[in-house]
């Protein structure tokens, strides 16, 4: 049996707007990262690979399944979409629960997955709450506990970092590593390179519904080392943090959002930054929450595929 | 079908049941369903007055049949349980995707035709306990207005208890007639103003219609099984006479057969269309 996800030539047209076009795939295990802009067709392939949509030419297989086989697809496959909804009315557990029955499990397995993968995510406090009432941190972690409580060997997730504080975006990358660890696919999405380039064995870059790069991250990492990127931090004292930030070297310029109620950063290590961000979100600083700014991103993007593309 | 596919059906049942009952959205088919008790209730208490106060009209029961079998075929069936049913099974799967909540479904290990049919048989079981409770209080609210005695001659010895239990059977057979009509609806569009007037306009033109298209079509079954059909007088007016009349009676078992065929091919149609949907919530 194949162990990989494979591409074979494959377009999607939604009418006649391009989605994706003419991707060929062929994906190993390992953390594997679709990469791009607004609108590049992250999700577009990761519903394709769900058979949530169907393609318009080529064919699409999952470790040698096709994805008309939902009986056996599904065994395997865990998905975390982008769609931020949820059925009406249930709690965190019932919402897990309730679909792990439609698994065949019996009820003591099904409670005892639910709980477990609850517990991995780290919501169990609020897993008895109403989906409705939650944070938008929570709703994104109570959709990865449901993607991976029937243990599926490959794990779809898009944009699964969205909306998590620096602390819970460490956990959450650690337990991608775990899963990576044992074996199976992690395909995750993300519009901001360097929020995953470290974590990802493959990068698969995408623009305008193509893959513009594929392939080690090593390489595409180097080029974009030196290009400053400039990240939003809302916080409670901006001044006394931007303080903080002139004594790091990476930091190459800091500026009091408009608002006043944040600090635009550009920095050259982006990494590095995070880190360090992470450091201070334990210090009790009062971080709201850490995000690129999108249109430094997209210029990122400019100057990325321009590079590969003129090789 | 393997246990694996029961066992999901009943899931899936399990997890629609509660939408279905307690949907905010389907708060008005509760009214709808309840506005004929109401009626035949407030009917019974003013004749109930109006003996009391000595005058007495005395309905006699056999009339109190025509005109029950009157409500019942043109406000009830064809147009609270019609609607009923849009608001239920038409929400089975176009309010999910309002929702967008379709595709936890689509992500289970489970074929879509059993996602089909475990709604179908929760959005049936709904529509048949609101609607057959809604028919049982109408005719009790009915009977309340008679003496004990006239009562039980009715029940025991003029085939009142058959004319109960084919009123209920009416119910859900229409219930399970539109159900099937509108959960393909549903997955076919997504204003249900249109599926409703094409609907409501193609049952209420049955009569005139060539009979080879007149048993594709709930109510033509349920006219020939309602168990007291209505006179048609002279003076009534013409369409209302054209409603009434059933020109094409069909045997009670034959059209029990091709309600649940029909029924039973809508689904099968909708199958096929179930298994090649996209989910797509963003264009309205
Ligand atoms: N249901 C749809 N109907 C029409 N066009 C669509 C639909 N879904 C996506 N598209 C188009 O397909 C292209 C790819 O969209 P897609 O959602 O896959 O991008 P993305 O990389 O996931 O973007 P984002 O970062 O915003 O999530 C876009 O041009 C988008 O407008
Ligand atoms: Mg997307």
């Amino acid at each position: 049996m194949s162990d990989r996800i494979i591409f074979d030539n494959v377009s999607k047209f939604y009418g006649d707007v391009l989605g994706v076009n003419r991707v060929n795939l062929s994906i190993p295990p390992g953390i594997t990262s679709l990469v791009g802009p607004n609108g590049s067709g992250k999700t577009t392939l990761m519903n394709l690979m769900t058979g949530l949509i169907r393609p318009t030419r080529g064919s699409i297989q999952i470790l040698g399944m096709t994805i008309d086989d939902p009986e056996n697809l599904f065994r395997v496959v865990g998905y975390s979409s982008q769609f931020d909804s949820f059925p009406k009315g249930l709690s965190g557990y019932e919402f897990i629960y309730s679909y792990l029955l439609l698994y065949g499990f019996d009820r003591a397995q099904a409670d005892e997955f639910a709980w477990r993968a609850i517990d991995r995510v780290g919501l169990r406090e609020a897993a008895q709450r109403k989906v409705g009432g939650y944070s938008k941190g929570m709703r994104q972690r109570i959709r990865l506990a449901q993607a991976i409580a029937h243990n599926p060997r490959v794990l779809i997730l898009d944009e699964p970092l969205n909306g998590l504080d620096p602390l819970v975006r460490a956990e959450t990358i650690a337990l991608f590593r775990s899963f990576a660890g044992e074996g199976c696919h992690v395909i995750l999405s993300s519009h901001v390179l360097h929020e995953v380039d470290i974590i990802s064995d493959q990068v698969i870059l995408m623009s305008a519904g193509y893959v513009v790069a594929e392939g080690n991250i090593q390489s595409v990492r180097n080029e974009i080392q030196d290009q400053p990127m400039q990240i939003l931090i809302r916080c409670k004292q901006p001044s006394e943090l931007a303080a903080r930030f002139f004594e790091e070297d990476d930091v190459v310029e800091v500026r009091l959002h408009h608002d006043r109620a944040g600090l635009l950063v550009k920095t050259t290590n982006p990494t590095r930054f995070y880190r360090s961000m992470n450091h201070l979100a334990r210090t009790g600083v009062g971080l709201e929450s850490v995000a690129p700014v999108d249109d430094d991103v997209n210029s990122v993007y400019e100057y990325l595929i321009g590079e590969e593309g003129s090789r | 079908m393997n246990l694996l596919r029961w066992q999901q059906v009943l899931g899936v049942i399990r997890l629609e049941i509660r939408k279905t009952f307690f949907a905010k959205r389907g708060f008005w088919i509760y009214l709808l369903a309840l506005a004929p008790v109401g009626l035949f209730l407030l009917h019974t208490i003013i004749e109930i007055q109006l003996r009391h106060m000595g005058r007495t009209r005395d309905a006699s029961i056999g009339q109190m049949s025509f005109i029950y079998a009157g409500i019942f075929q043109f406000f009830y069936l064809r147009l609270a349980i019609f609607f009923g049913c849009l608001g239920i099974f038409m929400n089975l799967f176009r309010g999910e995707m309002l929702d967008k909540s379709l595709h936890f479904y689509l992500l289970t290990p489970m074929r879509r035709e059993v996602l089909l049919v475990g709604k179908y048989l929760a959005g049936l079981i709904a529509a048949s306990v609101i609607f057959s409770i809604s028919t049982a209080l109408q005719l009790a609210a009915v009977l309340a207005q008679f003496d004990s005695a006239t009562i039980s001659h009715f029940l025991y010895q003029s085939h009142g208890l058959s004319q109960i239990a084919s009123y209920l059977g009416v119910t859900i057979l229409a219930c399970l007639g539109y159900g099937s009509v509108f959960l393909a609806a549903g997955m076919l569009f997504r204003n249900p103003i249109i599926p409703a007037a094409v609907v409501l306009v193609w049952e209420a033109a049955n009569p005139v219609l060539p009979s080879i298209l007149k048993k594709i079509s709930v109510i033509y079954y349920l006219k020939s099984l309602c168990p007291v059909s209505i006179p048609v007088d002279p003076g009534m007016p013409s369409l209302l006479a054209l409603l009434v009349s059933n020109a094409e009676p069909v045997a009670g078992y034959l059209a029990v057969t091709g309600l649940l065929l029909l029924s039973a091919l809508i689904l099968v149609a909708s199958m096929k269309r179930v298994r090649r949907l996209e989910i797509n919530y963003t264009t309205e």
